[in-house]
């Protein structure tokens, strides 16, 4: 038997994503991909894999679903109450899901997006290299209950393994870089605006967010129109309401609102974890600084497997414990000897 | 104000991109210089530049930025830029000439009328103004495979609708401020819908997922409506390629 995970009950936005799709942005195709791209990284570190491999994004809500097959799973994102055959599983973890066994994912307890990974990544057919739906593109779509998802080969590897994960969900502060229209901002403004507590409106999607504030708008100087240029995830934008809006995976490849800056790269999945209501603020940073910052975040992320460690049983896991107690009749022992 | 001196500069975007402005209006010399400066870009091939793609005046480079610094891709960039005057660059190689049988006005193209008497033309004179000579994809963008077609004679300098259309279909011919839009999706849009044809600009399960690329050129070809339903399911609509030579 081919092994794959049953989708028994969709959450309304389920897709499959992984690193997306660079290269077509003269074609005018975004890179797509996760929208937390350092939560695909922290699930291929847990499963002992390459973070090429897809898994399944969740927005706002799981779903349920069936082992066909021993798998493993990781899950990481947005922490969503999730639990394998009634009995509840640890988030940024990696777990055992034996052939027939039932994995419950619920509502995000905070922020966006979370995600399930599975041993051997998701093999649906890649489509220009990837297989990230693409929504905006009309590149797959939403996966709905009754679909079985096709899993790649794994290589095996432990589980009940788990990650310290700094919370990156309820908003924070993002840090921003100049960019080749910041100039026509301002000195005020740009103050203004770095000084503003942002609401993440409910208006946010895979091609962006757009944020809310108080007060008067962001407008630049002047009303000369902008030609359109080629935008990228990050960009800001400050549509014509004066409000700024972040661009993110699935965002188009040339605008022409004028764009105030551009966040940091490893200070994206901040901006995809901020449900609605939660606040950001944006600092602006040198380029120097905001590059000495970028490339110490990818070095963190392939620093990743190395902080991978055996998961320390705490009262919150009490119900897992329990679980393994039933099952086996006894805990198994090395969890014991890694007890606090 | 607009200092053409300034001009081509270099900015950055981003911590992993640089962008090249040759203009900050569109015009047939600054969008040939982008088009044949990115051809350039590409051939060089530089290490650590990931990926480089154009607007309709402006190219725009992403690299690596672990891998290479800033300045040091400026620097090789302001090199390139002095090599030659691109605004006077011959136009890329390997570019197509596509003629594409297109259905103009009725339900076709509902706002022919409209934006013809805008231009101040009758109708036949606009369909012939928006055929007679082949329009060059300035830039692709919005939509995936989605082109901006231009430059279409003075008349058709006409502001955009203030009100959206609610959804233009696949295929769709749009005109605005001397450019058409052929759109990849159906979308709302401000352009004003003229024309339809039966392109598929955009099939992602194909070898070839886009149509078109930027500096190609298309013609349009006025066909009627006995002939464009006889076009049938062809996902290039009936439309001929040849190269330029």
């Amino acid at each position: 038997m081919s092994r794959s995970l049953q989708v028994v009950q969709a959450g309304p936005a389920l897709s499959v994503q992984d690193l997306g799709r660079p290269g077509s942005l003269s074609e005018g195709l975004s890179r797509g991909g996760a929208m937390d791209r350092l939560a695909l990284y922290e699930g291929s570190a847990l499963l002992e894999q390459g973070p090429g491999c897809a898994a399944l994004e969740m927005a706002a809500m799981g779903g349920r679903f069936r082992a066909r097959g021993d798998l493993r799973i990781a899950l990481t994102g947005a922490p969503m109450r999730a639990a394998i055959d009634g009995v509840r599983v640890a988030w940024n973890a990696s777990h055992a899901l034996p052939d027939g066994s039932e994995l419950e994912i619920g509502a995000a307890e905070a922020g966006v997006y979370g995600y399930l990974h599975l041993g051997g990544g998701i093999a649906t057919d890649p489509l220009m290299g990837s297989r990230s739906a693409h929504l905006t593109a009309g590149i797959g779509g939403m996966i709905a209950a009754g679909t079985d998802l096709a899993l790649g080969a794994d290589g095996g590897g432990s589980v009940d393994r788990m990650l310290d994960v700094a919370s990156r969900c309820g908003g924070g502060v993002l840090r921003v870089v100049a960019g080749p229209q910041t100039h026509r901002f301002a000195p005020e403004t740009i103050e203004r605006f770095t000084e503003t507590a942002f609401r993440r409106d409910a208006r946010g999607n895979r091609q962006g967010v757009r944020l809310d504030h108080e007060g008067a708008g962001f407008a630049p100087d002047g009303a000369r129109s902008i030609l359109s240029d080629v935008v990228v995830p990050g960009d800001i934008q400050v549509t014509g309401d004066g409000s700024p809006y972040v661009l993110m995976a699935e965002c188009q490849t040339t605008g022409g609102y004028p764009r105030i800056g551009t966040v940091l790269p490893c200070d994206l999945p901040l901006v995809a974890q901020a449900a609605p209501g939660d606040l950001l603020r944006f600092r602006f940073v040198s380029a120097e600084d905001g590059l000495a910052t970028e490339r110490a975040a990818r070095k963190a992320l392939s620093d990743l497997p190395a902080k991978v460690r055996a998961r320390l049983r705490d009262p919150a896991d009490l119900g897992d414990l329990l679980g393994h107690q039933l099952i086996s009749g006894v805990t198994a022992g090395r969890h014991e000897e890694e007890g606090p | 104000m607009t200092h053409p001196s300034e001009f081509p500069l270099i900015a950055p975007a981003g911590i992993d991109g640089l962008v090249v402005r040759f203009s900050d209006a569109l015009s047939e010399p600054a969008n040939r210089a982008a088009l044949a400066f990115r051809a350039a870009v590409e051939r060089e091939g530089w290490d650590g530049v990931e990926e480089s793609a154009t607007a309709l005046t402006s190219v725009y480079l992403r690299f690596d930025p672990a891998a290479v610094v800033p300045a040091a891709v400026a620097e090789r960039l302001r090199l390139l830029l002095a090599a030659q005057d691109w605004y006077a660059a011959a136009l890329p190689e390997g570019r197509r000439r596509w003629r594409v049988p297109t259905l103009f006005g009725g339900d076709a193209g509902p706002q022919l009328e409209t934006a013809a008497a805008q231009a101040g033309l009758d109708r036949d004179t606009a369909i012939a103004t928006l055929t007679e000579r082949p329009l060059r994809v300035q830039t692709i963008g919005f939509a995936p495979g989605q082109p901006y077609l231009g430059e279409l004679p003075q008349a058709w300098d006409i502001p955009r609708q203030t009100d959206l259309t609610p959804r233009v279909p696949e295929g769709a011919v749009t005109v605005a401020i001397r450019q058409i839009v052929l759109f990849a999706i159906s979308s709302p849009t401000g352009w004003w819908h003229v024309g339809q044809t039966k392109l598929r600009l955009f099939r992602p399960e194909a070898e070839v997922p886009f149509l078109l690329r930027p500096g190609d050129e298309v013609q349009f070809d006025p066909v009627d409506a006995e002939r464009f339903a006889r076009l049938g399911d062809d996902p290039q609509g009936g439309a001929v390629s040849e190269m330029i030579r």
